[in-house]
């Protein structure tokens, strides 16, 4: 057994746990921070999206040193059927900005460098270590500590903070939440396609360290609600497709077929050709929103994360809310800390608290409804479908009368998905957005 | 008893891309491991140490990032690690490297006492020569006892040391004194798991840095680019044969015609295999 | 252009990237190969060698000299006849009881006090276990370079070694020079360069040398060898043909076809690293960059892909054969022969198929 207590235990070196270690660590507690991984961020080989003022109130100044890849200054949404794509683009000069706010990130080096920082403020981070139990005081109940996978793996702390991802079971076999539901879990598997700096600016249209991120929707999730991407990083593309795990249960589709199928689709292949796909991942993303979120705090612990199932799943925000909920977390556990109070439920509920008036509950609560709504296999097949064929009727000068061309439209429209189906996806979609 | 292990952080190779089009290397996200080989080693030296007592130094001439490498060893239970690093170092081939690690060794023997055994890995994953071992041995007039399957008996009163080393279609049976070199053949055993306590002391442990100064190198041309007689002038892709393979036509045969038809084509191509076999059929 | 005053090498130029060999590596001429006897017995990793080195030499104008070194015997001497059947001009004896065993003190010893004195401008070792201990320490004292592992031996216009190896992880191939200090030293495994004819009869000069040495100067000693007792597996490298497999086998069940197949062609049956690393077959079977090489007349890879690593193990084989499902797949990029299909189906037929051809022969014979 070790002998010294820990101001806090903080398992897991994902965002959230990272900006929590760093939060604490920065301002002075003795903080431990465990990693099952090789490294922090060996089991996130993806590429992602960073949002720059989550991790900015964390690290005010890491844009000197953070491994960024571009920043974005180009935003597409796609709408796809087989064969087309129709969509929105939006390119802005302003993006160019000496702050920018969205970049594209390579999670296993942004994760080493936050560790690294985390490490520099004073955290001591070991890594290739399981934390298998929470350990509790036998009377109280109270979470006094951790037990690992190693020799002698019992330490204690204060407060144990899990940051354990979605992944993590610790939370679930303590019994303080329940198992994940099959519909609130979205699978994802993500490629790296390796392409040259210059054929790869030159495809998307780039200079510099500008990026383009793609977003799109439709009959390539085969009717299962889910979306696709492909982000432009310094030499490769992540690109990758995620829908919900019950969707895949119900429909046999497997999570590499459809991503196949995104990467052969006429519009996209051309923007991978000749590239050399390295590194395929699968990875669970919490979706389940507002309504998933399991108790956050007790005597001695915390969640913060993807464990706490803190998902925007509209908005693909995920590392920006772990990052965010970190934060608090640390900042309470210092508050508490400094006012000599006791790490109880009592006073953790603070946390609690800070979370609902942040934009984090907001923005979920929000969107509450939106999963459901979303669940809707119209979305990814029947509209996907209309909007290429209007697109096309529309765009084709083939002597046909523009009149009859928007009669024509509308007529599909309806005879396809009747008035009542129409309004209900359009209603249900507005309210959960409201 | 004094232990040193050499040790080498490499990019993990089977990581690394080359660009099918460019053929240039892709490095990014390419993580770097301990030279695999150099684990044997190590836990060669750890279990000594468990069974004879004494301290375990770890040397590694890298950049500073090799000090992640050096903080892993601890963990698995080396007392200290000292990391070479210096821009004069940059280019090294076998010759300066182990002109740079026989320095640092005699630098660590003056700070911490002089080694009794100093262990290699047999080779690296990135290099593959084999020769920084044998490189260190001759510098510093040790006995040199590479691809050492065993260590059979250490007799620290007597000072000496027998050992089964891999030999081509057999096992040598070697006796020398101490101090020696080792090489540790790969397979040997397999690293241990640090408990808790040596993964805290390894994260919080200072690991001992090192210029070329520093470790005593008075004499910068014998290191880096300058101290490497080698050259490396070209680096290039494996052409591709032009010719691909002739595909046997498979269309509506059975896996048995196939068989024959592949058989067939073997024989031709190869008529003296049909003689060889006969002969062997015949002194069945 | 002198680079001497210069401070420190610019990028992409070295100081050893300079023309002008020193004045006193001027007088190092020939080439010579390190005999390697062990238990009586060359490895005929040393013939491989005497066949590349007599290409050198040919192209240099020199002469190739054997460097045998072995106790006083009849092994030696025969040693040296079989140097000069294989090309060498002239051989290097050195025969003294200390030199019984190998030995890394004595033979280091004795082989640099020859390079100083004879002073060759190119030494061939093979990359086996003595090879590699030998040259280290040889290279070392001598402070020259030394090219590990070499897939190709070349000289240049202005008469250097250029020594070609894998980088990378064998994905890509470099060639290394050592253009200010002599020898010039390389390793080159077992059976990357093809067997020379041997030439019956053919004779050359001998050199005896004396080594003067005394076994209680040296410290180590060999108590015992102890031979290998599975010594068939060694066989591999020399076997003249060859069945592999490969990861496409799917199951540890399904490489006995290979091993059945192997038996009815009195073959040594071997596999993709990936095999060793799942325990299907012993290490000393892998195929590869960092197993074995080999160069069988007859290669019949079932079930591997042909990743770079494989091939430049197997690529000096006569003839390769390749069964795999996926038409695309890299080995037949190089195999001689292919069949797009199930080696877990096929595999068994051909064995059937040669199984029957031979029983059919020894009747008819
Ligand atoms: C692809 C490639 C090919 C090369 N080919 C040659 C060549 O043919 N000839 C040549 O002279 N140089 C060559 N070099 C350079 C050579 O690899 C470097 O000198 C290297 O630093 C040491 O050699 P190695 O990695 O081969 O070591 P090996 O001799 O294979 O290593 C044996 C052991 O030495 C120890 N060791 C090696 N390097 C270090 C270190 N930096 N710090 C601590 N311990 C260490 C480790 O215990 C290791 O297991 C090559 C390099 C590369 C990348
Ligand atoms: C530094 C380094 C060194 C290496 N050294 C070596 C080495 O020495 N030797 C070596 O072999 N590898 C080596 N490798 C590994 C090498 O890169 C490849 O990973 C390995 O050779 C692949 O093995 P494989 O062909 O068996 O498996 P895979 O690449 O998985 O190929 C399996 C093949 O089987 C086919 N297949 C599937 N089912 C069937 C079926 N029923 N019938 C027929 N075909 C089927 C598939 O189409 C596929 O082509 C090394 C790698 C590195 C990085």
């Amino acid at each position: 057994m070790i002998d010294e207590t820990f101001d806090a235990i903080v398992v897991g070196a994902g965002p959230a746990g990272n900006a929590c270690a760093y939060t604490m660590a920065s301002r002075g507690l003795k903080v431990l921070q465990l990693e099952r991984g090789e490294y922090p961020g060996s089991k996130n080989v993806q590429g992602a999206i960073l949002y720059a003022d989550a991790l900015e109130k964390v690290i005010p100044d890491f844009r000197e040193d953070a491994p960024l890849e571009r920043h974005v200054i180009e935003q597409r949404m796609w709408m796809m059927n087989d064969r087309s794509v129709s969509g929105m683009q939006y390119r802005s000069d302003d993006f160019n900005e000496e702050r920018p706010n969205r970049y594209t990130i390579i999670r296993a080096q942004f994760d080493k460098w936050f560790s690294k920082r985390v490490q520099a403020a004073g955290a001591l981070v070991i890594c290739e270590t399981t934390v298998t139990e929470l350990v509790r005081n036998t009377q109280t109940g109270r979470v006094i500590g951790v037990r690992t996978d190693r020799a002698g793996g019992f330490i204690k702390a204060d407060v144990v903070v899990l940051a354990e991802g979605v992944n993590g079971l610790l939370g679930e076999r303590a019994g303080l939440r329940t198992p994940h539901k099959a519909n609130h879990l979205a699978l994802a598997v993500k490629e790296m396609h390796f392409l040259p700096r210059d054929t790869l600016e030159a495809r998307f249209n780039l200079q510099g360290d500008e990026g383009v991120v793609i977003e799109a929707a439709g009959t390539i999730t085969r009717g299962m609600t889910g979306t696709a991407f492909v982000y432009t990083n310094k030499e490769s593309l992540s690109v990758g497709i995620g829908c919900l795990i019950s969707d895949f249960k119900e429909t046999g589709e497997t999570p590499y077929g459809l991503l196949e199928g995104f990467r052969k689709h006429p519009a996209v292949a051309p923007l991978l050709a000749e590239s050399d796909v390295k590194e395929y991942a699968a990875h669970m993303i919490p979706e389940g929103g507002y309504n998933a979120i399991p108790q956050l705090y007790g005597d001695g612990w915390l969640v913060v994360g993807d464990a706490g199932q803190f998902v925007n799943a509209v908005h693909r925000e995920g590392s920006n809310l772990a990052m965010t909920t970190g934060r608090i977390a640390g900042e309470v556990i210092h508050q508490i800390k400094a006012r000599r109070d006791p790490l109880d439920a009592e006073n953790l509920s603070l946390y609690a608290q800070k979370l609902e008036k942040s934009f984090v509950m907001k923005d979920l609560k929000k969107y509450r409804n939106l999963p459901r709504a979303l669940h809707n296999k119209h979305l990814f097949t029947t509209y996907p479908n209309l909007i290429s064929q209007a697109l096309q009727t529309w765009f084709r000068v083939d002597g046909v009368e523009k009149k009859q061309k928007e009669n024509e439209i509308v007529k599909s429209f309806f005879r396809t998905r009747k008035f009542t189906g129409l309004a209900s996806d359009v209603w249900s979609i507005a309210r959960g957005w409201r | 008893m004094h232990i040193v292990v050499c040790m080498k952080q490499v990019p993990d190779s089977g990581q690394i891309r080359v660009h099918p089009v460019t053929n240039t290397i892709m490095r990014q996200g390419v993580p770097t491991i301990i030279n695999p080989y150099d684990l044997f080693a190590l836990e060669q030296a750890l279990q000594l140490r468990d069974k004879l007592g004494g301290t375990i130094t770890m040397l590694t001439m890298g950049p500073q990032m090799a000090e992640d490498s050096l903080r892993k060893a601890m963990a698995f239970g080396a007392d200290r690690a000292v990391l070479l690093t210096d821009r004069f170092f940059a280019g090294s081939d076998t010759l300066a490297t182990s002109f740079a690690l026989a320095t640092a060794i005699r630098k660590v023997g003056d700070t911490w006492g002089k080694p009794d055994i100093v262990f290699t890995g047999k080779q690296t994953i990135d290099g593959d020569t084999a020769q920084v071992g044998p490189g260190i041995a001759k510098r510093l007039d040790l006995h040199q006892l590479t691809y050492v399957a065993k260590i059979a008996e250490i007799d620290l009163a007597g000072r000496s040391i027998t050992v089964e080393r891999r030999a081509e279609g057999g096992v040598q049976v070697l006796r020398t004194q101490l101090p020696c070199l080792i090489t540790m053949l790969e397979g040997t055993n397999s690293i241990r798991r640090g408990s808790m306590a040596d993964t805290l002391r390894a994260a919080r442990a200072e690991v001992v840095k090192w210029s070329a100064a520093d470790a005593g190198i008075e004499d910068l041309t014998k290191c880096g680019l300058r101290g490497s007689p080698t050259v490396v002038k070209r680096v290039f892709a494996p052409t591709a044969r032009e010719e691909k393979a002739h595909l046997i036509d498979t269309t509506g045969l059975g896996t048995d015609q196939i068989a024959q038809a592949l058989m067939t084509e073997v024989l031709t191509r190869v008529p003296a295999i049909e003689g060889d076999l006969q002969r062997a059929a015949a002194s069945y | 252009m002198s680079s001497d005053a210069k401070p420190a090498p610019a990028a992409g130029g070295r100081a050893g990237m300079k023309k002008e060999l020193p004045e006193h590596f001027k007088a190092y001429k020939h080439v010579w190969v390190f005999v390697e006897l062990e238990g009586n017995e060359v490895h005929p990793v040393s013939w491989e060698l005497l066949g590349a080195g007599r290409q050198l030499a040919d192209k240099l104008g020199v002469d190739l000299a054997a460097v045998v070194m072995a106790a006083p015997g009849i092994p030696a001497r025969r040693a040296v006849a079989e140097s000069f059947a294989y090309g060498a001009d002239l051989a290097y004896l050195v025969e003294d009881p200390v030199l019984q065993h190998y030995r890394n003190d004595p033979y280091t010893k004795v082989f640099t006090h020859l390079v100083n004195t004879y002073k060759p401008e190119i030494l061939l070792l093979g990359a086996t276990t003595l090879g590699r201990d030998l040259a280290g320490s040889v290279a070392t004292t001598l402070l020259t370079g030394l090219t590990a592992d070499s897939t190709e031996l070349a000289v240049d216009a202005d008469g250097s070694l250029a020594a070609t190896r894998p980088t990378f992880g064998g994905s890509l191939l470099c060639t290394i020079y050592t253009l200010n200090f002599r020898p010039q030293m390389a390793t080159v495994r077992p059976r990357v360069m093809p067997m020379p004819e041997r030439q019956e009869g053919r004779i050359g000069r001998v050199i005896e040398v004396k080594a003067d040495l005394v076994e209680e100067d040296i410290v180590t000693k060999v108590l015992s060898f102890i031979p290998d007792r599975n010594s068939k597996t060694a066989n591999l490298t020399y076997a003249d043909i060859v069945v592999a497999g490969g990861l496409g086998l799917q199951s540890a069940e399904n490489y006995q076809h290979v091993k059945n197949l192997a038996k009815v062609l009195c073959a040594e049956y071997g596999g993709s690293r990936p095999l060793v690393q799942k325990g299907w077959i012993e290490a000393d079977r892998q195929i590869g960059q960092t197993g074995k090489t080999i160069r069988p007349k007859l290669y019949i890879a079932a079930g591997i892909s042909g990743a770079i690593q494989h091939r430049v193990g197997v690529e000096g084989a006569d003839l390769i054969v390749a069964i795999n499902t996926d038409k695309n797949a890299q080995i037949f990029d190089f195999a001689h022969l292919g069949v797009v299909g199930d080696a877990t189906r096929i595999l068994p037929a051909l064995t059937d198929a040669f199984r029957a051809r031979f029983a059919v022969n020894r009747l008819a014979s």
